[in-house]
C-alpha cells in the first residue's frame, strides 16, 4: 500500500510532487505525488479495542502525492465520545484519511461491532445501485485520475520547465503540462484498477470509486487509454517526441513497475522516487530538448525528497500496511527506512550545492535554501533518533512545505537566460534563438 | 435490491472482508457471453470475500495473542482498574506488524498473481459484452431508420 499520504498547508504555492505511486503505496506508494494545496485533513484515530472513533480536523492540509491514495473532497467531521484509555498503555493506530472525511465504519481489524458515524455512515451502508450517473460522472472521474495528484505532478513539471536555461515559451509550456496531466490521469487510474480489492481494505483508499462500485473496471480502463494516449501523442508530436518517451515510460514505471512491486518487495520505494523525479525532467526536456546535466540535478532533488516523505507518511500506516500485504521498508526494515530518509534529507543539502556548479542557478541559491535544508535534516536525524510517531509526523509535515519552497527559491535564484548568453555558454539551443535574446 | 430493477446493486463494505458485495441482475435474455461474464464476477467477489475475511481475522485473532503475550511478559492484565482493554503502542507492535507480514509474504503473491488475471479476465469480458452490445444497438437503429 502506498499509500496513502496528509500535509499540513502553509498557504504557500505547493509544488508537485511526484507521480505517484501508492502504493498507499503506498499503498502504494507508488510514486504519486500529489498535493493538494488548502486540503483540510483529517485524522481518524481509531482505538484498538473501541469502535469508536475521534476525528480532528487539522487545518488546510496538503496531501501528498506520493501516497497515491490521496484524494481530497469534502470533508465531515464525525467526533465521537472516546472512552477513557489507561494512561500507560494506550495504544492508538491512526489513519490518516486524507480526502474525505467520512466517517468510519469500523470496518478495521479489531472491531467487533459498527458504530454508525453520522448521517453519512447511514447512507454509506445502503445498498446503491451500479448505474452511471452523468452528472457524477466529472467527480468520480476526478477522483479516480487523482486529480489533486495529477495538478501536483503538473506543477513540478512546470517547475522543470521554468528552471530550464531557454526563453519561456508559453505553447510549449501548455502542451507539456497538458500532456503531463494526461498522462499522470491515466497511470492513476490504471493504479487503482489494479489496486481495488487492496484499496478496500486500506482506511485510507476505502473511498475510492472502482472500490465503491461507482465506476466499472472497462470504463476505468478506457478513459486511462482515452487520456493517456492522447497525452502521450500530445507530449510527442507537440512538444519532443523526448519528452514523449519519458512520459510512457513513466506510466509504465508507474503502473507495471510501482503498483505490483508495492506487494512484492521493498524496492517499490525507490522505484516510486524514479517516477516522482520524472515530471520535473520532462519539463526541462520539453524546454530545452535535450537531457542535461540540469534536468538530472532536478530529478535528482525530487528523487532525494521523495524518501523523507514517504517514509515518514508510512510510518503511521503500519498496521494497515502490514494487513493488506504491501512490503513497505517501515514494516519489514524499519531501521533501513529511517536510516535512507536521514541520507536523503542530507543529499538534498549536496544536490542544492551542485546546482550553481552546473550553472543552473547562481551561488546563492545552496546559501539560501541551507537553512531549510537543515532544518528537514535535522528533523530527519530526529526520526532517525527517535523512531516515534510525533517525529516522523513532524518530518512529513516539513516535507510538505519544505519542496515547494525549495523549488521557488532555486527558481528566484536561477541564473538568467541573458547572463549565460554572455558567457558565451548557452546550452543546448539554437544560435537564432540567442540572436532573438541579443536584439531588444 | 427492488425486484423492477435491471442494474446491479452494491452493498456497503462487509464486516470481515471489507469487500462490497454485489448482487448481480440476470437478464431474462441473458446471452452466453454475458453469462461467463457474471459467473466469472461472482467467482472473483466469492474467492476475494473468502480471502480477505479469512486474512483479516487471522490478523485479528494473532494481533490479540500478541498483545495478550506481551502484556503478560511484562506482568500486566489485559484489562486495566476502568475494565479498558490495555493495548500497546505502535512501537511496540512494528515486531507484530512485520511478522505478520512477512509469513503472509506467499499466500499474497498468490493472490496477487490471481487477482490480476481474474481481473483483466473480467475486464475483457466487459469489453466484448460491450462490443456486442454496441453492434446490436447499432443494427437495431439502422433497421429502426430503414423503416
Amino acid at each position: 500500500g502506498l499509500f496513502v499520504w496528509r500535509l499540513r498547508n502553509t498557504g504557500t504555492q505547493q509544488m508537485p510532487c511526484r507521480f505517484v505511486h501508492l502504493y498507499h503505496v503506498a499503498s502504494d506508494r507508488l510514486i504519486t505525488f500529489q498535493y493538494s494545496n488548502f486540503l483540510k485533513r483529517m485524522y481518524v484515530t481509531q482505538c484498538n479495542r473501541d469502535l469508536s472513533q475521534r476525528a480532528k480536523p487539522k487545518p488546510d492540509s496538503i496531501v501528498s502525492p506520493f501516497h497515491e491514495l490521496q484524494q481530497l473532497d469534502q470533508e465531515k467531521k464525525a467526533v465521537h465520545k472516546i472512552s477513557p484509555v489507561s494512561p500507560v498503555h494506550q495504544s492508538w493506530s491512526e489513519t490518516l484519511s486524507r480526502n474525505e472525511l467520512r466517517e468510519a465504519k469500523s470496518a478495521a481489524e479489531s472491531s467487533d461491532s459498527v458504530i454508525p458515524v453520522g448521517a453519512e455512515s447511514k447512507e454509506d451502508r445502503q445498498w446503491k445501485e451500479m448505474k452511471l450517473r452523468l452528472d457524477d460522472l466529472p467527480g468520480i472521474l476526478a477522483r479516480l485520475s487523482k486529480i489533486k495528484l495529477t495538478a501536483l505532478v503538473v506543477s513540478t513539471t512546470s517547475a522543470g520547465f521554468a528552471m530550464a536555461p531557454v526563453p519561456f515559451e508559453l505553447t510549449c509550456f501548455l502542451l507539456a503540462s497538458l500532456g503531463t496531466g494526461l498522462a499522470s490521469c491515466a497511470a492513476n487510474s490504471i493504479n487503482q484498477f489494479f489496486e481495488v480489492p487492496f484499496d478496500s481494505n486500506m482506511n485510507r483508499t476505502k473511498n475510492r470509486p472502482l472500490v465503491r462500485g461507482q465506476i466499472s473496471p472497462l470504463l476505468a480502463v478506457c478513459f486511462a487509454a482515452s487520456c493517456g494516449i492522447p497525452g502521450i501523442a500530445l507530449l510527442t508530436l507537440g512538444v519532443n517526441s523526448l519528452t514523449g518517451a519519458l512520459g510512457a515510460f513513466n506510466i509504465f514505471l508507474y503502473t507495471c513497475c510501482y503498483t505490483p512491486l508495492k506487494r512484492m518487495s521493498i524496492a517499490n520505494t525507490w522505484v516510486g522516487a524514479v517516477v516522482g523525479a520524472i515530471p520535473p525532467i520532462m519539463g526541462w526536456t520539453a524546454a530545452t530538448g535535450s537531457l542535461d546535466a540540469g534536468a538530472l540535478l532536478l530529478g535528482g532533488i525530487l528523487y532525494s525528497w521523495q524518501f523523507p516523505h514517504f517514509n515518514a507518511l508510512s510510518w503511521g500506516l503500519r498496521e494497515d500496511y502490514s494487513r493488506g500485504g504491501y512490503c513497505m521498508m517501515s514494516v519489514t526494515h524499519p531501521g533501513l527506512c529511517r536510516r535512507v530518509a536521514l541520507r536523503h534529507c542530507l543529499a538534498l543539502i549536496g544536490l542544492s550545492t551542485v546546482a550553481p556548479v552546473l550553472n543552473i542557478t547562481t551561488w546563492t541559491f545552496p546559501v539560501i535554501s541551507l537553512p531549510i535544508n537543515l532544518y528537514i535534516s535535522y528533523l530527519g536525524f530526529r526520526f532517525y533518533r527517535d523512531a516515534d510517531r510525533s517525529s516522523s509526523r513532524r518530518l512529513f509535515f516539513c516535507s510538505l512545505w519544505h519542496l515547494p519552497m525549495l523549488l521557488l527559491v532555486m527558481f528566484t535564484c536561477k541564473k538568467s537566460v541573458l547572463e549565460k548568453e554572455d558567457k558565451g555558454d548557452l546550452p543546448g539551443r539554437s544560435h537564432e534563438r540567442a540572436m532573438e535574446i541579443r536584439l531588444p | 435490491p427492488p425486484a423492477h430493477s435491471h442494474s446491479d446493486w452494491i452493498g456497503p463494505p462487509d464486516k470481515h472482508s471489507n469487500l462490497r458485495p454485489v448482487i448481480f441482475y440476470v437478464p431474462p435474455d441473458e446471452s452466453a457471453l454475458e453469462r461467463r461474464l457474471r459467473e466469472a464476477r461472482q467467482e472473483a467477489q466469492a474467492s476475494n470475500q473468502r480471502f480477505w475475511a479469512r486474512h483479516n481475522r487471522a490478523f485479528r485473532q494473532e494481533k490479540e495473542e500478541f498483545i495478550y503475550s506481551r502484556l503478560k511478559a511484562k506482568g500486566l492484565e489485559m484489562r486495566d482498574e476502568s475494565g479498558q482493554k490495555a493495548t500497546l503502542n505502535a512501537e511496540e507492535m512494528a515486531d507484530f506488524y512485520k511478522d505478520f507480514l512477512s509469513k503472509n509474504l506467499k499466500k499474497h503473491l498468490q493472490y496477487n498473481r490471481d487477482w490480476y488475471k481474474r481481473n483483466f479476465r473480467i475486464t475483457f469480458l466487459m469489453g466484448q459484452v460491450a462490443l456486442v452490445r454496441a453492434l446490436r444497438w447499432l443494427r437495431r437503429r439502422k433497421k429502426n431508420v430503414e423503416q
